[in-house]
């Protein structure tokens, strides 16, 4: 039996950039599995509650298509499908125990046999899907989206049984960023005609993802080719004859470092929202505690009102840090990785120009070959180098239209995302601004309540 | 730094029904903050016979105002009262120190980050020190408003006296702040040991104040983590704003004007949460802080009566000994009357101080209760106005 334990699955390319940097965001722990700094443990149910709304709260929320939007569509297909991951499972036992999400599609477009259905993935089926839609299109310059992230501790803690807070909190990240994955798959028009998506979707049975151990010789090897690919990259030197290319590499990089930095800070919002509530919970109790011993009555009373107050204040806080996490953070951390697809994207277009490149130097020593032939008269070596010259004359040639194809893609492609990501940003940031919104008016009601109780002290 | 203003916050917030007295009013006027010490003004207004003058100011540091409440600790006289908190000794420390490790730090970050975080560091070092103004201040008016403590020559020599009052020995404060944890030590033990009192109103007070000085001072050290909490909170929407300007100022699709108009908003919001967790360590934290202190000194203060009623079984005991005797009576019987007068002196004007610490405990609590509600309303009424209108603005645009 298979245990899918953490290592990357992604395409090669794809990662070759993260490879080299420091501070990669894979590399790093998920923020909620760890317990947070003010210790005071939160009990599943205030978890689970909140998660129903969260999930209102990440994936449906930030793909409602406007009339225009289904109308600007390019192909003329209106279109219309909405996946929800739902319903995590937990199958098996011990280490060999496993997720399970129940995917579920609701969709008018022909191309699929019913217009609702749904099946049971689990997580390495996703990373299975992203593997073959990466091998398939990255190196044609398609921005593929990044599946989630593996993660040992996190899901090591679910597989062991542990029903405490922290690995509920996993599961639902988890959820929500397959949700998320998904609906940002299937908006791609090139990537919705796949095959393999479309089986992902339908099929009540699919083949086992295979090759996403860690640890296995071939994931070391993978890391190992994945370090060469790096540093082959940086020596490359490619002639840009187009300024757009080297403008927008420039563009991404800028906005990759704005975006980590922006992240860091909104997950130290995360973090001190989270011991601003527990903080508060034991505030509230204490506060209980000296209504109690209070003497005067009326005090008392306001005292033990005031304890109330900062009780539910406190469950304020803890929503308030779940729509700082969700919809915020984790949408920053979702562009962080998919703009590292993108200078994926660019890297293929510098191999492919490389290759191009490599076949025109071959061509010049085959034709060179045949001129020195020519010279020493030795007829079959000239036909041989002839049919070399042919061959590599057609390699050349596919060279230069598969760099063309690759550039118009990587355009086309590149103004795609630029699109989605403004709007992407805007609906998911005005959500959040909303999340704010709420807790003042909710705040706003709690103290309005108190106030009068405060001045009742006589 | 000279400030005043927000020091007369503070006082009436910790002392409600402190008259303002024609005969003796007395104010910190001024603060100067060097290096390492404190000068307070301290300003008197007095129609009062014992003053030279009508009004006058001298200037103090803090270790002047902790022998005066020294000297009132060792007046046996006083021993039936109250006596006022000692002020809290000024702590710029840890504030100084995040200035240092911001100046060191300045080349790590952009100007205008540099500027944000040093503004902010200000304020801190302001709102600290405003605090330490407003404590000294409490003090001294709770002394003024006492009537038999405002007649102490003590306080009036601090009052009048323009000299420096040379009692900065370091010697001198240790030994008595040793003098002083001894007391409190002993102070549970005497209180809390087996001996029912006869007197119910006492008995009463001794449970309620042991249970009560306790759940203060767990109430006052959630609040400060609470507080700290919220503005740490506030320090990172300071960030978030940063970044998004950044973003904004970079991008170059049509979301630029979108994040700005955000970062804006961060920035703001970041205001009034800063002020959210100055507030609630005013009326909040400061308030628990206070009565931690009160409460310790009503604990002292039924140590001393507990002791005075020791000293006066134990010269029971002593003038029964001396009638069996037949040996040293009258002394024993003087002896005898002394303590019995001393403890229900003690006693009379017990009871009246610990009814009078209620009164001013209630009354401190509803004004900052009330002040607290009213203040967290209009904060959240203001980040509400805020948020609606860069959302207002937003959706316009989008």
């Amino acid at each position: 039996a298979e245990v899918v334990l953490d290592d990357d699955r992604e395409d090669l390319f794809a990662e070759a950039t993260e490879e080299v940097s420091l501070d990669s965001p894979e590399r790093e722990p998920i923020l909620s599995s760890e317990p947070s700094p003010a210790v005071t443990p939160v009990t599943p149910t205030t978890l689970i509650a909140p998660r129903i709304e969260s999930k209102s709260l990440s994936a449906p929320v930030i793909f409602d298509r406007s009339r225009e939007e289904i109308e600007e569509e390019a192909n003329g297909d209106v279109f219309d499908i909405e996946i929800g991951v739902s319903d995590p499972e937990k199958v098996g036992d011990g280490m060999n125990a496993y997720m399970a999400y129940r995917v579920t599609t609701k969709t008018s477009l022909s191309m699929f046999s019913k217009s609702e259905f749904s099946v049971k993935r689990r997580f390495s089926d996703f990373l299975g899907l992203h593997s073959k839609l990466a091998s398939k299109y990255l190196h044609v310059g398609y921005i593929v989206p990044p599946a989630p992230e593996k993660s040992i501790v996190g899901m090591t803690k679910v597989k062991v049984g542990k029903e405490d807070s922290s690995s509920t909190e996993f599961v639902e990240k988890r959820r929500a960023a397959l949700e998320r994955y998904l609906q940002r798959t299937v908006k791609h028009p090139t990537l919705l005609q796949d095959p393999d998506l479309r089986q992902f979707l339908e099929s009540s049975e699919l083949p086992r993802a295979v090759n996403t151990q860690a640890l296995s010789g071939a994931g070391i090897l993978r890391m190992v080719n994945k370090a060469a690919d790096a540093v082959n990259k940086m020596t490359i030197k490619m002639n840009e004859s187009d300024a757009w290319f080297e403008e927008k590499q420039q563009q991404f990089e800028n906005l990759d470092q704005q975006l980590r930095k922006l992240h860091a800070s909104v997950e130290a919002l995360v973090c001190h929202r989270k011991e601003l509530s527990a903080n508060t919970a034991a505030f509230a109790k204490s506060a209980a505690m000296l209504g109690n011993s209070e003497d005067h009555t009326a005090l008392s009373r306001a005292l033990s009102q005031l304890a109330e107050v900062e009780e539910k204040i406190d469950q304020l806080h803890q929503e308030q840090a779940f729509a700082d996490f969700y919809m915020f953070s984790e949408l920053l951390s979702d562009y962080i990785r998919l703009i590292a697809a993108v200078k994926g994207v660019f890297d293929h277009r510098m191999k492919c120009w490389q290759k191009w490149e490599d076949a025109q130097i071959t061509l010049l020593k085959k034709r060179e070959t045949e001129a020195k032939m020519m010279v020493a008269n030795k007829p079959d070596k000239i036909q041989q180098a002839k049919n070399e010259i042919r061959e590599w004359e057609a390699k050349v040639q596919q060279g230069e239209r598969d760099f063309e194809q690759i550039s118009k893609t990587i355009r086309k492609e590149v103004g795609r995302f630029e699109k989605e990501r403004v709007k992407d940003f805007k609906t998911v940031i005005i959500k959040y601004l909303e999340s704010l919104v709420q807790t003042q008016q909710q705040l706003i009601k709690y103290w309005e309540a108190f106030l009068p109780e405060a001045k009742a002290i006589a | 730094m000279r400030d005043t203003s927000v020091s007369r916050l503070l006082l009436k917030a910790i002392n409600v029904d402190l008259q303002s007295d024609a005969a003796l009013q007395v104010d910190i006027s001024d603060a100067l903050s060097e290096r390492d010490k404190v000068k307070f003004t301290v300003h008197t207004k007095s129609s009062l016979p014992n003053f030279k003058q009508n009004e006058f100011s001298v200037v103090r540091q803090h270790e002047e105002f902790i022998w005066l409440h020294d000297s009132f600790i060792e007046n046996e006289d006083y021993a039936g009262y109250i006596i006022p908190p000692a002020p809290p000794r000024p702590d710029f420390d840890a504030s100084r120190e995040k200035l240092q490790k911001l100046g060191e730090g300045e080349g790590s970050m952009t100007k205008e980050e540099f500027t944000k975080m040093k503004q902010e560091l200000e304020a801190e070092y302001l709102a600290i020190f405003k605090k330490t103004v407003a404590m000294h201040e409490v003090f001294l008016c709770r002394v003024a408003a006492h009537p038999i403590l405002r007649k102490d020559l003590n306080f009036h020599v601090f009052l009048e006296y323009n000299q420096d009052l040379s009692v900065r020995g370091k010697n001198k404060k240790e030994k008595l702040e040793d003098f002083f944890k001894n007391m409190v030590k002993s102070a549970d033990g005497v209180i809390v040991s087996g001996v029912k009192d006869v007197d119910d109103f006492f008995e009463h007070e001794r449970t309620f104040l042991l249970e009560y000085h306790n759940r203060v001072k767990d109430a006052s050290a959630k609040s400060d983590r609470m507080t700290r909490s919220h503005k740490s909170a506030a320090d990172d929407y300071n960030r978030i704003g940063s970044s998004l300007y950044a973003l904004g100022t970079q991008d170059s699709t049509d979301i630029c004007k979108f994040f700005l108009k955000v970062s804006e908003l961060f920035d703001k919001t970041r205001k009034i949460e800063a002020r959210v967790s100055a507030d609630e360590d005013l009326k909040l934290s400061d308030l628990l802080k206070y009565y931690l202190r009160e409460s310790q000194a009503a604990k002292d203060l039924l140590y001393r009566r507990s002791r005075s009623l020791v000293d006066y079984e134990n010269a029971n005991k002593a003038l029964d000994k001396a009638r069996a005797k037949n040996k040293d009576v009258l002394q024993a019987e003087t002896s005898q009357q002394l303590c019995c007068q001393k403890f229900e002196k003690i006693s009379e004007s017990a009871k009246q101080e610990l009814i009078d610490f209620k009164t001013r405990r209630v009354a401190a609590f509803r004004k900052n209760l009330v002040e607290l509600a009213e203040l967290e309303l209009k904060h959240a009424k203001g980040n509400l106005q805020l948020l609606q209108n860069c959302l207002a603005v937003l959706n316009g645009d989008t």
